[in-house]
């Protein structure tokens, strides 16, 4: 188990490396200047050339790297070209809301999928199964920033019950119902896809393993139904959670549509100002985060994937 | 004393939508305590389905049993679910076929052995697991408390079908079921089973279904042998008997069929043609089609069961001919 741990460790520092340098070049691939963004049109060259010299634009791409991986590695994200306050301190603070809003959302998306997924999959052929399915394909099939739209007609315009938009503040409270109230929403929508999918690998990992020959086994040892079913769970977990920590890694980066409709202050909506205002050191210093808990997630799922199966630490 | 276990008429069908397969027609067997016997029979004759339909581990809504079960005096078909769980693993158990996959793969053999243990004799799991290490001495499985540990993946073959029958073991069952045990096992660590096996039925004094298509398996452990085919005990008498003067045609053709002393030279003599489709079985005797002293009469209606000699059943109506008998 300890050298499985030492060995996945390893393998995910290559990964970090890459994932930092394509975080690095995605921005100088991408087109525009974030120069010209920032000066007049009629700005003159001169001009030009020593802001680029005071951001060290004008340097080789290569040094431009490691000394903003040098810099990364400290902590110290540069400032943003939009507002000049440091980047490290918005990410803390986007990337904290964003975290509450995805944790939260794969969680009840677990929740709720692996008892529907574990139904299905135990009844499989059903008109439970077919039930469980149906529902699994709305969830990934409706697009969640129509979902979110709907969901504030609904509750807040009409019923009048929750909050549109924003937060109750900086800090999240979670005993206040002032601060609890402005997650439900959100939360809802995001969970809409990670239940679809989750139930879906839940449902089919299940009645695969409940159609192997050891189920036979147990139940020819007088095992009662629930204990049988224990034994299947255990087995079906490890794809139920490898496909959780995508889930998890892809809410962290991919609800700026959501974030936005909510006027969320999350990574999302921090993204998206930052792309329209091509805030470089921002979007750079907010993705290569964003890229590294997707890492952490994968590596957590996966160690946790090899407590469950022992065959995984194997090879 | 009164038989352990006693089958009457047993019919298996697995029904769905698009077809009736009747894996089992009508078979009749009883055994006494202690007895061992060996149901021979080539893939698909329904010896696996019997085994299963025994401890009804067939899945309840495809399949059709009828007929009489009655192990240790209780009528098996008539049981209900918290009956028939406390018969399971405790007055009869199973050996599966393959070892590697009849194990739960993420879970320690030991804790999986000491679970059964702790449900039917309401001990410990600690407790269980001492009763596992006493078995797994039983079974001669070297360093066994090292071994409890281990997961299934961990162990060979020969050592994971050592540790299912410790399993199958575990509750001192009456009646064990062994289907296939020894078949997906290298030959040398077959023979080492077999050996086991016959040795822990002398020394626990149960009786054993042996499932097997290996003519040599039977002639090793069993005392009775049941030859079935195409769903129907074909043949039955002592090991003795049946395997050196077979008279069901099939069991005869099964014989010749099996390497023993012949020339090297010489071919070996198969069975022409294929076992029937189960789905449409034909009226009469299920192996005429193959037969070689196939008459007329043969394909009137299914063979009743006749006596030729004390203790043998032959279900074929040549068998008095005196040409034959």
């Amino acid at each position: 188990m300890f050298g499985y741990v030492i060995r996945r460790l390893l393998a995910a520092i290559p990964i970090a490396l890459g994932v930092s340098m394509v975080c690095f070049a995605l921005v100088y691939l991408a087109p525009g200047d974030p120069i010209q963004t920032l000066l007049p049109p009629d700005a003159d060259a001169e001009t030009v050339e020593r802001l680029k010299r005071l951001y060290g634009l004008d340097r080789p791409i290569v040094i431009q790297y490691a000394e903003w991986l040098y810099r990364v590695a400290t902590g110290d994200f540069g400032r943003s070209i939009a507002n000049g306050r440091p980047v490290i301190e918005e990410i803390q603070r986007s990337l904290g809301n964003t975290v509450l809003l995805a944790f939260l959302s794969v969680l009840v998306a677990f929740s709720i999928a692996f008892i529907l997924g574990t139904i299905a999959g135990r009844k499989s052929g059903t008109w439970i199964d077919r039930a469980v399915t149906g529902v699994a394909v709305l969830g990934v099939s409706i697009p969640n920033y129509w979902l979110a739209i709907v969901l504030v007609i609904i509750f807040s315009v009409e019923l009048m019950l929750l909050p549109s938009s924003g937060t109750a503040g900086d800090t999240f409270d979670p005993t206040s119902w002032e601060h609890i109230q402005y997650l439900i929403l959100p939360v809802i929508t995001l969970s809409m896809i990670p239940v679809g999918i989750i139930a879906r690998t839940t449902r089919s990992a299940v009645s695969e393993v409940m159609n192997q020959e050891f189920v036979v086994t147990l139940r020819a040892n007088g095992l009662p139904e629930w204990r049988v079913l224990k034994h299947a769970i255990k087995n079906a977990l490890p794809p139920v959670l490898a496909v959780m920590g995508l889930q998890f890694g892809t809410l962290m980066g991919g609800s700026i549509l959501v974030e936005t409709v909510f006027a969320w202050p999350g990574s999302g909506y921090l993204l998206s100002k930052a792309i329209l205002t091509r805030d470089v050191p921002v979007l750079q210093g907010t993705i290569l985060v964003l890229a590294m808990i997707f890492v952490v997630t994968n590596l957590a799922v996966d160690l946790f994937q090899s407590t469950l199966d022992p065959r995984i630490r194997r090879g | 004393m009164s038989p352990l276990v006693e089958v009457e008429d047993l019919s298996v069908n697995f029904v769905t939508r698009e077809s009736n397969v009747r894996a089992v027609n009508g078979v009749s067997f009883s055994m006494m305590p202690g007895e061992v016997m060996c149901m021979l029979g080539e893939s698909g004759s329904g010896k696996s389905v019997t085994m299963r339909a025994l401890m009804r581990l067939l899945p309840p809504k495809r399949s059709v049993i009828t007929g009489k079960i009655r192990i240790a005096g209780q009528d098996v078909l008539a049981m209900d679910d918290g009956t028939l769980r406390r018969m399971r693993g405790s007055t009869v158990s199973m050996i599966f076929q393959e070892p590697m996959t009849a194990f739960d793969p993420v879970m320690r053999v030991g804790d999986q052995i000491a679970e059964v243990v702790a449900l039917h004799r309401g001990v410990s799991h600690k407790a269980g697991r001492q009763r596992a290490l006493d078995l797994f001495d039983l079974v001669r499985i070297p360093s066994a408390q090292r071994r409890l540990d281990a997961y299934p993946h961990e162990l060979s073959g020969g050592l994971r079908q050592r540790a299912m029958i410790a399993l199958a073991l575990s509750c001192e069952p009456k009646l064990l079921l062994a289907d296939e045990p020894t078949t997906a096992l290298d030959a040398t660590v077959q023979i080492q089973v077999l050996i086991l096996l016959r040795r822990l039925q002398q020394e626990l004094g149960m009786s054993v279904i042996f499932v097997t298509h290996d003519l040599g398996v039977a002639a090793e452990i069993a005392d009775r042998v049941a030859v079935m085919y195409a769903g129907r005990v074909v043949e039955t008498g002592t090991v003795r008997d049946v395997l050196r003067s077979p008279l069901h045609p099939y069991t005869a053709g099964l014989l010749a069929s099996t390497v023993h002393d012949q020339p090297r030279d010489q071919d070996l003599k198969t069975i022409p043609g294929a076992p029937p489709d189960m789905r449409r079985l034909p009226p009469g005797c299920s192996f005429a089609p193959r037969c070689p002293r196939m008459i007329a009469e043969c394909n009137a209606g299914s063979p009743p069961p006749v006596t030729p000699a004390p203790g043998r059943i032959v279900r074929c109506i040549r068998v008095e001919q005196p040409e034959f008998a």
